[in-house]
């Protein structure tokens, strides 16, 4: 099995793709929430608008997600200058950049998740709660989070699956820098375009098929699970 | 303990207009579905803000929107049953019964809660989850979750009408054992004479969103008035439970001189209790008869008779200090020559005074 033994630098590239993955899954979870909160409960001027707009990574074409991010996020771009500014935090060519590409392009997939186990949570266990004396904070934390956690986790899944095999958007926004950009689907590409780069391509594309593979197969028993819960009684 | 209910709100088309005020005990809201109690009670439990109104409980001012008063839900301490059990799917029993004492306080001692899951049968229970429990177990539960959030005032909203015949037989006694045994004032919502004749110390009749009648079960409940459904009405009387029968599954009621077999009850004898008779369920015989199946044949003098109304009548018979009611036909009336004075034995089918 020698020829499955990873190189320095392939290990490095699958390495930065779970730090990338990973990142862009936990920063994008709170907004995913509020988010999912608001399209599944709000009611307020402006909320088709907002599922536009979260549902856009969805249809644009990455190359056009990533151009965007380009504009926005660049050293010049308006957000981009204000953080690097203020905060020293810079997205353009670093890895945090691959990390926000990844984390746009998964925060559809996670509110969409977020969203139907909100929708599926009977309302009137959270008037009984408020019955029992919880204000609306302990509600939600004790009523309706426990009953949309298998959701939250399979649209955490989702999101890092995507992040996993983000490519177009990340090449695009943060170009494909061995050690600091080059993820797992960067990598891939880069040994196809080069003589005998074979081999490597299809060690990583084992190693991205495991990663997916596995990744869905727990998002669609945490889904299968999510139902059974909310199943009021 | 006073509760004083005022209430304006329009839903739609359909105007809520209702004021009514209770001095413990059990308040029924009596009346058909449709005729906006659930909305009332919704109202008093702070779920539904109405459009004006005022709700006292005590003196203590929980909602007046004229002061822009309003105690949002989780603060007002009502319990709240509601008609489906609303059990939390996530929880144990025993986590679900100790929701409401997590927010009570530390005032609630186990022993509190030892003695809740007794009084509701419900300590083979506990450990279980709510999705494995049958109707009426899921419905005991939700009764106790509500007493342990130490309410100042408990809340039914139908609690029996999503369960069968025999569920509600199951439950009724021990909801009997909790408006004797604990002295937290109860608002009662149902459309059953049954329940609430059983139940209720107080009747406020609803119909269109509006009060059409209140006061004590026994006046409101005999009365034949609109309020009531015409099919439904009889006369309440009042008894105690004398003796079981427990070779033959019965249960003996002494009310005033007569007594009167009724289905098996889980209740101790001296207990008191309200039987409801429904008129149609009544036949009336000018002699004494024999070779009869029905267990009840009461001796009485006829009281009046009403006017007639689709060819039947109600005939009030005084039996030993109970007034009966039976609805006969025209027919039937002239046949035997009824009218006030007479003397008539009353018959009573045991199985018709099931619940």
């Amino acid at each position: 099995m020698d020829w499955m033994a990873l190189s320095d630098a392939e290990w490095t590239a699958v390495r930065l793709s779970l730090r990338v993955a990973t990142v862009a899954m936990l920063s994008s979870l709170p907004l995913a929430l509020l988010a999912a909160m608001a399209l599944a409960r709000g009611r307020f001027w402006g909320k088709s608008v907002l599922n536009g707009l979260v549902h856009m990574p969805l249809i644009l074409p990455p190359v056009v997600t990533g151009f965007v991010l380009l504009i926005l996020f660049g050293r010049r771009g308006p957000i981009g200058a204000f953080l690097a500014e203020n905060f020293g935090i810079v997205f353009s060519f670093r890895w945090t950049g691959a990390a926000l590409a990844c984390a746009v392009m998964g925060f559809p997939l996670m509110v969409r998740s977020i969203r139907l186990s909100i929708e599926a949570v009977d309302r009137k266990l959270e008037d009984a709660a408020a019955t029992l004396g919880a204000n609306p904070i302990w509600v939600f934390l004790t009523v309706t989070l426990p009953l949309i956690l298998p959701g939250i986790v399979a649209g955490m899944i989702l999101s890092f699956a995507k992040a996993m095999g983000e490519f177009g958007a990340t090449i695009t926004f943060v170009s494909n820098i061995p050690g600091e950009t080059q993820t797992l689907s960067a990598a891939i590409y880069s040994f196809t375009q080069v003589p005998g780069g074979d081999a490597g391509a299809m060690r990583l594309a084992i190693i991205s098929i495991v990663i997916s593979m596995t990744a869905l197969m727990l998002s669609e028993f945490l889904a299968a699970a999510a139902a059974r819960r909310t199943v009021a009684a | 303990m006073s509760l004083e209910v005022e209430a304006r709100h329009r839903i739609g088309s359909f105007v809520i207009d209702a004021a009514f005020r209770s001095d413990g005990g059990v308040t029924a809201l009596f009346g058909r579905s449709g005729s906006g109690k659930t909305s009332l009670i919704n109202i008093i439990a702070g779920l539904l803000r109405p459009d004006a109104g005022r709700i006292v409980l005590d003196g203590d001012v929980i909602a007046d929107s004229k002061r822009r008063l309003f105690t949002p839900v989780h603060r007002r301490r009502f319990g709240y049953v509601f008609q489906e059990a609303r059990l939390f799917p996530h929880l144990s029993v025993r986590k679900n019964l100790a929701y409401g004492r997590w927010f009570a306080g530390a005032g609630k001692s186990a022993s509190e809660f030892a003695k809740v899951v007794e009084m509701l049968g419900i300590g083979d229970l506990l450990e279980r989850r709510p999705s494995t429990l049958s109707g009426g177990e899921r419905q005991r539960v939700a009764v106790g979750r509500a007493l342990l959030a130490a309410p100042r005032l408990l809340l039914m909203d139908e609690p029996l009408a999503a369960l069968d015949e025999a569920r509600k037989a199951e439950i009724l006694p021990y909801l009997e054992r909790l408006r004797d045994e604990t002295r937290i004032p109860i608002v009662y919502v149902s459309h059953s004479v049954a329940e609430v004749a059983r139940l209720a110390e107080r009747v406020v009749v609803i119909e269109n969103g509006r009060v059409k009648a209140s006061g004590a079960a026994a006046a409101i409940l005999s009365r034949p008035t609109a309020a009531i459904e015409r099919r439904e009405t009889g006369a309440l009387i009042e008894g105690v439970v004398d003796s079981h029968d427990a070779a033959h599954n019965l249960t003996v009621v002494r009310a005033g001189e007569c007594l009167i077999r009724i289905p098996h009850l889980v209740t101790a004898p001296g207990h008191g209790l309200r039987l409801y008779i429904a008129g149609r369920d009544v036949m009336l015989a000018t002699t004494k008869p024999e070779g009869i199946s029905a267990l009840n044949v009461l001796q009485g003098t006829i009281v009046d008779l009403s006017k007639a109304q689709e060819g039947s009548v109600d005939v009030r018979v005084d039996c030993g200090g109970n007034i009966i009611v039976a609805r006969i036909t025209v027919l039937s009336r002239e046949a035997l020559g009824l009218e006030p004075g007479k003397s008539v034995h009353v018959i009573i089918k045991t199985v018709a005074l099931d619940y």
